[in-house]
């Protein structure tokens, strides 16, 4: 039996974890980023200076990236207010996370954290831990030269004794880079004579080539045609719409993609364009949901899902219908999780490929709909602007969950991949259901995991063996390399 | 004399952005044979060193027979005269005529005086400051959407129903105007033009004054249910409470009064009327265009909301405008006095159509 205490901290966290998952600090489609920033920070000094211990614990719940970062800044912002000891946790949760995080992630840390003038001697330590441990320092050095130049300084890097060959050169590479002559580092030197050098501009990484090929004039086809090889798995699917020829995929390399990265280009397609390419799309969406699900495969008995796509999941101009790619992304998964699925979506699609942002929210009937199957688990993939009627979707679900299904063998679930600015935290269905934040569909089953804890039949000790579970195979999984 | 309805469409739950609702106006079946299109005026030339003005005014096109018209500018074969009588000769395709209206905010200021059959005795000095001034006095200025606090916001997240071909825009839940359009594509277009539109200052007043309207949310008795068909009856049955109080109570301020229509124009079976109710103080007033079917029924409608100084003022004209301008008959009729007659004109802001002896003369100043 937990104290109130508990209960309120479990409540605190779930709403902090739901909230940091969900906020990208972008804008959404009902409120501006700036709203989201205030609520965002605010929940973020409210966690650090209540829940210290669970406030770091959060950045093994799946949170995302941007999140990740805001907190390692704040911990080692507020390093004095921390004990010994919660200071050795938060070292250990630190490095893990930092080796977690995206490269290009970690860089824009370092750069935060020389912008907030956070300097003591742990933040010195976590940065130059991290820096020498980097297997290809010379690469990164290129590619973002100018925040690897602030993190060294900041960080008071000896770069000279940093192991591997590019340790030499690269303090000249750095602070004198056109006047030492050539580099025995091939990078390097590629990079010098890129300056004068066409050739050499295709043997750069990609976003550092396209700075000189604009410089160059070179011909955008004619550059995409040379650098192709050069690019990463995700710059490729980026200019998959806008690349042509050169870049193309085919089918086999679609599916390996990340699931949720290849609903959003999938949705970025013209609809009749995907009607031609349907079997192409569809075989590459099932292949990544596949590979998602691993062996939790058709292990999920009868799932139903209802998927929003009303006119709110168009997201915004800085998220381009990001919460219908969600629903189409968890829309596959499910099918492979699942036995027996059935998907709803909102507008009465039948074509999960040809889904479009369109028309109203009318959660409450579509849940009767999908109640209608008596599923084993129904899933809710909504921002939870339940608006045709309002609050019909609460009320049929407190029904069901009082009169209908008193003894609960449906569990439902609701998944909100949008951040609601003005109540702090994503917005929920309803009191009965337990909501979870969402960004990527892939890590819906976590989620789904992590969201029962969130009705209160789950105790504390199930969600930390959720949480170590989590953690158990995030250290087996390789990070997405940038 | 008669009424507005909302007969051939539906209403279904609002949704509401702060302190406005929108309450969508939903259609079984499309009209097909009448259109509207925003600005299908045709973009002219312009000389580089001249001033043009092309208004946003709305463009309505119908087919004789009920046969569909094509969408604005896809049409091949299918040529569309602006006047009916046209001598040009009449393609065997078929035949679409088009008219077009004053944007709403110069409509107000045109077609609301026309209703008052202004007196020609004083034609010279009434049309000098016509042409001057404008016909209403200054204090009748109309609002922009633009002005209106939330309504852009509002109007953006606004998720339209697939049938959607009307709205009614509440601000602080009282009526601030209507908009019904004969097809839901016309609809879609239409909706952004809404935050062009004009309001009346008492509407701007409540967006300033308020921030939030309340949502009526579902409340579901439970104890009746027992099932899942009872559960879905039941929601049906809160949908249907909804559409009535909305039509009954909401918009009662609209479908309730008798309403004078004037016909301007006929369209095949459609007819282009301008309504307006008797002008009684402290009562909503709305006054607009509608172009009704046969049976009445609105296959386009735009309403504007009065504010109180205009109903005031409204009702004045239309005194006067029945006893054909003249003070005593006038000042009886509405049971008062000749001076307090010309008092109320002068607090009225409409002093400046009497001669100056008659208004010294009862209102010594």
């Amino acid at each position: 039996m937990e104290s109130v205490a508990d209960l309120v901290a479990a409540e605190d966290v779930l709403l902090f974890v739901n909230a940091a998952v969900a906020a990208t600090g972008q804008d959404e489609f009902h409120t501006g980023r700036a709203r989201q920033e205030w609520s965002v920070d605010f929940l973020h000094e409210y966690m650090l200076v209540n829940y210290r211990d669970l406030y770091a614990a959060a950045l093994a719940l799946g949170i995302n990236d941007r999140n990740k970062a805001r907190i390692v800044l704040r911990l080692l912002q507020s390093g004095a207010d921390a004990t010994p000891e919660q200071r050795r946790t938060e070292g250990r949760l630190i490095r893990r996370v930092l080796r977690e995080l995206p490269v290009n992630r970690v860089y824009r840390l370092f750069t935060a954290l020389a912008k907030a003038k956070v300097n003591n001697r742990r933040t010195r330590a976590v940065m130059r831990e991290w820096l020498t441990a980097r297997p290809d320092l010379g690469f990164e050095a290129v590619k973002y030269r100018g925040a690897f130049k602030r993190a060294a300084l900041h960080a008071h890097l000896d770069l000279d004794g940093l192991p591997g060959d590019a340790g030499a050169e690269l303090a000249s590479f750095l602070f004198a880079p056109m006047a030492t002559g050539r580099y025995r580092v091939p990078l390097f030197e590629t990079w010098r004579r890129a300056h004068f050098d066409r050739s050499a501009v295709f043997e750069l990484p990609y976003t550092v080539a396209e700075g000189f090929s604009a410089e160059r004039g070179i011909p955008r086809q004619v550059f995409l045609e040379q650098i192709a090889p050069n690019l990463t798995r995700n710059e490729r699917l980026r200019l998959q719409r806008s690349g042509g020829t050169a870049v193309a995929l085919d089918a086999a390399a679609l599916g390996r993609m990340p699931l949720t990265r290849l609903a959003a280009y999938v949705l970025a397609i013209p609809t009749e364009e995907r009607e031609e390419r349907r079997e192409e799309l569809t075989g590459a969406l099932r292949a990544a949901a596949l590979r998602a699900a691993g062996d939790r495969a058709r292990t999920w008995g009868k799932v139903a899902a209802v998927l929003d796509d009303s006119y709110s999941s168009s997201g915004s101009n800085e998220k381009r219908r990001r919460p219908l790619v969600v629903a189409l992304g968890a829309h596959f998964l499910l099918d492979a999780l699942a036995g027996e699925y059935r998907p709803l979506w909102l507008s009465g699609n039948e074509d999960a490929l040809l889904a479009e942002p369109r028309g109203v929210t009318a959660l409450g009937d579509r849940i009767l709909d999908a109640l209608e199957t008596r599923p084993d688990t129904l899933v809710v993939v909504s921002d939870g602007w339940d608006n045709a009627p309002t609050g019909l979707a609460a009320e049929v679900l407190r029904v069901w969950a009082t009169r209908l299904d008193p003894e609960r063998r449906t569990a439902i679930v609701h998944l909100n991949p949008v951040f609601d600015a003005d109540g702090i935290g994503v917005r929920r269905l309803a009191p009965s259901v337990p909501t979870a934040g969402v960004r990527d569909a892939e890590d819906l089953p976590e989620l789904m995991a992590f969201a029962r804890f969130d009705d209160g039949r789950a105790g504390i000790e199930e969600l930390r063996a959720a949480v170590d579970a989590r953690v158990e195979r995030w250290l087996e999984e390789e990070p997405w390399a940038a | 004399m008669g009424r507005l309805t909302f007969a051939g469409l539906e209403t279904r739950p609002g949704q509401v952005w702060g302190a406005i609702r929108l309450v969508p106006l939903v259609r079984d079946e499309p009209i097909e044979g009448l259109r509207m299109h925003p600005g299908a005026l045709d973009e002219p030339r312009y000389p580089a060193d001249d001033c043009w003005y092309v208004p946003h005014g709305l463009t309505a096109e119908w087919t004789g027979d009920g046969a569909g018209v094509p969408e604005l500018g896809t049409a091949l074969r299918m040529p569309a005269s602006t006047v009916r009588g046209s001598r040009r000769p009449k393609s065997k395709t078929g035949h679409r005529t088009r008219v077009r209206f004053l944007p709403r905010r110069g409509a107000l200021e045109t077609y609301l005086p026309l209703a008052f059959k202004a007196p020609v005795i004083a034609w010279p000095d009434w049309s000098r400051r016509a042409f001057t001034r404008g016909l209403l006095p200054q204090p009748d200025r109309t609002y922009y959407g633009t002005l209106l606090d939330g309504l852009a916001d509002a109007l953006r997240v606004f998720e339209i129903h697939p049938r959607q071909c009307g709205v009614l825009i509440y601000v602080a839940d009282a009526l601030s105007g209507a908009l019904i359009t004969p097809h839901p594509d016309d609809y879609r277009a239409l909706h952004p033009t809404l935050i062009e539109d004009s309001y009346s200052e008492l509407i701007w007043r409540y967006a300033v004054l308020y921030d939030t309207a309340p949502d009526y949310a579902v409340k579901l008795d439970t104890s009746t249910i027992s099932s899942l068909s009872d559960l879905r009856i039941e929601a049906a049955a809160a949908q249907r409470t909804w559409s009535t109080f909305h039509d009954d109570t909401l918009a009662g301020g609209l479908l309730d009064p008798d309403y004078d229509f004037t016909d301007v124009y006929k369209m095949a079976d459609f007819r282009l009327v301008r309504y307006r109710p008797a002008f009684k103080t402290g009562t909503e007033t709305h006054v607009g265009e509608a172009i009704l079917d046969p049976q009445g029924r609105p296959a386009f409608l735009q309403s504007f909301r009065l504010s109180e100084t205009q109903v005031r003022r409204g009702r004045l004209l239309e005194a006067l405008g029945t006893h054909d301008w003249h003070l005593a008959d006038t000042a009886e009729a509405l049971h008062l006095t000749k001076p307090s007659l010309v008092a109320l004109l002068h607090n009225s802001d409409l002093d400046w159509m009497l001669r100056q002896d008659v208004a010294d003369h009862n209102f010594p100043r």
